[in-house]
């Protein structure tokens, strides 16, 4: 789960880390009042869950109070790569000396927390981990001594990034609060960039990312009401609340499928054979009917969807269970497309006898079936 | 022949009275796997499908020799299964468990770590020696015994896969699902040296999918320490970037963690990765008959 850079600076000053100390303002007039108890000069900035705001005109310098109001106005009727920018982040405008890159992220290849620093910050630290990778500093730290993270552990790393001994402490101190603040609140990233060095020497977070791991959502009620309903994809989350796993893709085959792997599998093999997938879905492991009458309800909103290709490989999935859910999807929808069908697996044979003589048309293997609708599309 | 688990493998069941634990100790009895313990805190003495009940793994572990646990807890409480199964004298535990948080897997796989204790999954579907044992929860009837060893990141799209081998004529000497999540116990690189040890082992199906970096690893092991010959192949090239792709792990962060990479890096390698499940067979048997 993502939220917006002002939770994120809000976390980040509940655990200690240095901000700039902006807020928040969901209308322009709000914003204006804001940066004037501030004081100019403020930087605006579109609030979405997106990069690229800078290019799209979502982050702007004011200097002066006339130009205020147009302003937060603009970004506000901003579209950022298809979000809508509904909320403002106004920041007191600092002098930067320097710029750094600092952030604590779970690293999957070794299984260990891992600070990654760059003393070049403010850039696409991707592109830095290309071109210069010798820039890239790192520092594992395991669950047990994250828990216990002594100042000793953090110095040598904190003065790669920062030569005056003041800054590197500062550093540290902004380091510990990250490993508080992933740990307390079971982050996947916890994320500065650009970690700046101020006008008068001091280290503070200008720009932040926190993400949390949705599978400890469970246990996090705090983190749950952060969320921005707006900001998220509402039929991905229509899905997650009935069990099932959606992206909304470009294409027009509907795809109906039983685990991830063959999901994604299932779409490649659609494009392979000149069809466009119009979205993953992951029916999940369980044999409610009911999932499959959601499923079939979420694909059908898309009027380009002009077939729709089930693909169940029955294991802990019962093929019996997917053909009621099926046989209730007519029942309760209206359904004016035509379906394909590959039931293999647990209790296939029961799963033919109820679909019984139907008009939908049965492929025995992926490739078949996705073969048929590619085929079936590009008739049309 | 085949690797990690066998006729050899004494199981224990962690989450045995549960619904899913219940279903699938069922259907690995029925597959001739020996299942000598259950554990579920506070129903040891109970007797389950006729295997007895404990409150503990280290009390089952000393009645009954059991040298391996399988774990179908709740997500919630699965930290404290692997935890007990790491102060026990177990070498190997698999955790079928989806939605463990991610923090919860690395500290306990920390210290199983530590003790010496190998760890599948979590979230995923086990592993099945085909004809002698099965730990999981795969669909036994598509298995053959043969001497294709299949390591994948998914679950339905493995049952896939090794559904065709089966149906070309090639059994496979040990299948293992290694889970989906971003943090997992056994990589490609952790499992790929056993394969390439195992007599009863002559090729390796590789399963990938979008994110991290594991199949690259592989691809560089493969070159440096492999004699046998690998097939891959690579789920998600059609995966937009940034969105989560079902599998927690399955999400695209930077331009590395693409299909495409990944199959540029696995092809560098030597390592030919088929664009349709139905031609994986026949890579093999090209693969196999090359002097």
């Amino acid at each position: 789960m993502k939220i917006h850079e002002y939770q994120a600076h809000a976390l980040f000053a509940e655990f200690g880390i240095p901000t700039p100390g902006g807020r928040m303002a969901a209308d322009a007039a709000t914003a204006a009042q804001t940066a004037q108890e501030l004081g100019l000069p403020v930087v605006l900035k579109a609030q979405v869950h997106s990069g690229g705001r800078g290019k799209a005109g979502g982050v702007k310098l004011i200097t002066t109070a006339a130009e205020l109001q147009p302003a937060a106005e603009k970004i506000l009727g901003l579209t950022i790569n298809g979000l809508p920018v509904r909320k403002l982040f106004v920041c007191p405008a600092i002098t930067v000396a320097s710029e750094s890159y600092l952030s604590l992220l779970i690293d999957r290849g070794q299984a260990t927390l891992t600070f990654i620093g760059c003393a070049d910050g403010g850039v696409e630290i991707e592109e830095t981990a290309k071109t210069s990778p010798e820039k890239i500093r790192r520092l594992a730290v395991r669950i047990a001594e994250a828990r216990h993270l002594s100042r000793e552990t953090c110095r040598p790393f904190a003065q790669l990034l920062f030569r005056e001994a003041g800054q590197a402490e500062a550093a540290i101190d902004i380091m510990l609060g990250m490993a508080k603040l992933f740990l307390a609140r079971d982050c996947s990233l916890v994320e500065i960039n650009p970690l700046v060095v101020d006008g008068r020497g001091k280290v503070l977070a200008l720009d932040g990312k926190i993400q949390f791991d949705d599978n400890a959502l469970f246990r996090h009620e705090e983190t749950e009401q952060l969320r921005d309903m707006d900001a998220e994809d509402r039929e991905e989350l229509e899905a997650k609340a009935a069990g099932l796993s959606f992206v909304r893709l470009e294409g027009n085959i509907g795809c109906m499928v039983n685990g991830a792997g063959l999901a994604m599998a299932t779409m490649d093999i659609i494009k392979y054979f000149g069809g466009k997938p119009a979205n993953f879905l992951d029916v999940g492991g369980s044999s409610n009917p009911n999932k499959i009458v959601d499923a079939f309800r979420m694909i059908l909103r898309d009027k380009q969807v002009k077939i729709i290709f089930i693909n169940i490989f029955g294991g802990i999935t019962r093929c019996d269970d997917v053909a009621r859910g099926i046989l209730a999807a007519r029942a309760q929808l209206t359904i004016d497309v035509p379906i394909i069908i590959r039931l293999v697996g647990t209790n296939e044979a029961q799963a033919r006898e109820l679909l019984g003589e139907s008009d939908m048309k049965v492929a025995l293997t992926l490739e078949e079936g996705a073969q048929m609708a590619a085929k079936w599309v590009q008739a049309l | 022949m085949s690797i990690l688990v066998n006729q050899d493998t004494r199981l224990l069941v962690q989450g045995i009275t549960g619904r899913d634990g219940l279903f699938h100790t069922e259907r690995m009895l029925e597959y001739g796997t020996k299942v000598v313990a259950g554990v579920t805190p506070g129903k040891g003495g109970q007797t389950v499908l006729g295997i007895p009940v404990f409150n503990t793994v280290a009390e089952a572990v000393a009645k009954t020799g059991a040298n391996t646990s399988v774990i179908y807890v709740p997500a919630k409480f699965a930290k404290a299964a692997l935890l007990e199964v790491a102060a026990s004298p177990l070498k190997l535990v698999v955790c079928i468990t989806e939605g463990v948080p991610t923090l919860d897997a690395l500290e306990a796989f920390e210290q199983l770590k530590a003790a010496g204790i190998r760890l599948i999954g979590p979230n995923c579907p086990g592993l099945i020696s085909p004809g002698s044992c099965k730990v999981g929860i795969l669909p036994a009837q598509i298995h053959k015994p043969g001497r294709v060893g299949v390591v994948s990141r998914s679950g339905t799209l493995t049952y896939e896969i090794v559904a065709a081998l089966t149906a070309a004529g090639l059994g496979q000497s040990t299948c293992i699902g290694i889970g989906g999540d971003p943090v997992i116990g056994s990589r490609f690189v952790d499992l790929l040296p056993l394969f390439e040890a195992d007599p009863g082992t002559d090729s390796v199906v590789l399963v990938g999918e979008i994110g991290g970096q594991d199949e690259v690893e592989a691809a560089r092991y493969f070159q440096q320490h492999m004699t046998k010959p690998i097939v891959a192949f690579m789920a998600g090239l059609t995966a937009p970037p940034g969105r989560r792709m079902g599998h927690a792990g399955a999400l695209i962060g930077g331009a590395n963690e693409t299909a495409a990479a990944k199959t540029e890096a696995l092809n560098r390698a030597g390592i030919p990765v088929a664009r349709i499940t139905s031609e994986i067979p026949g890579l093999i048997f090209s693969k196999l008959t090359k002097p």
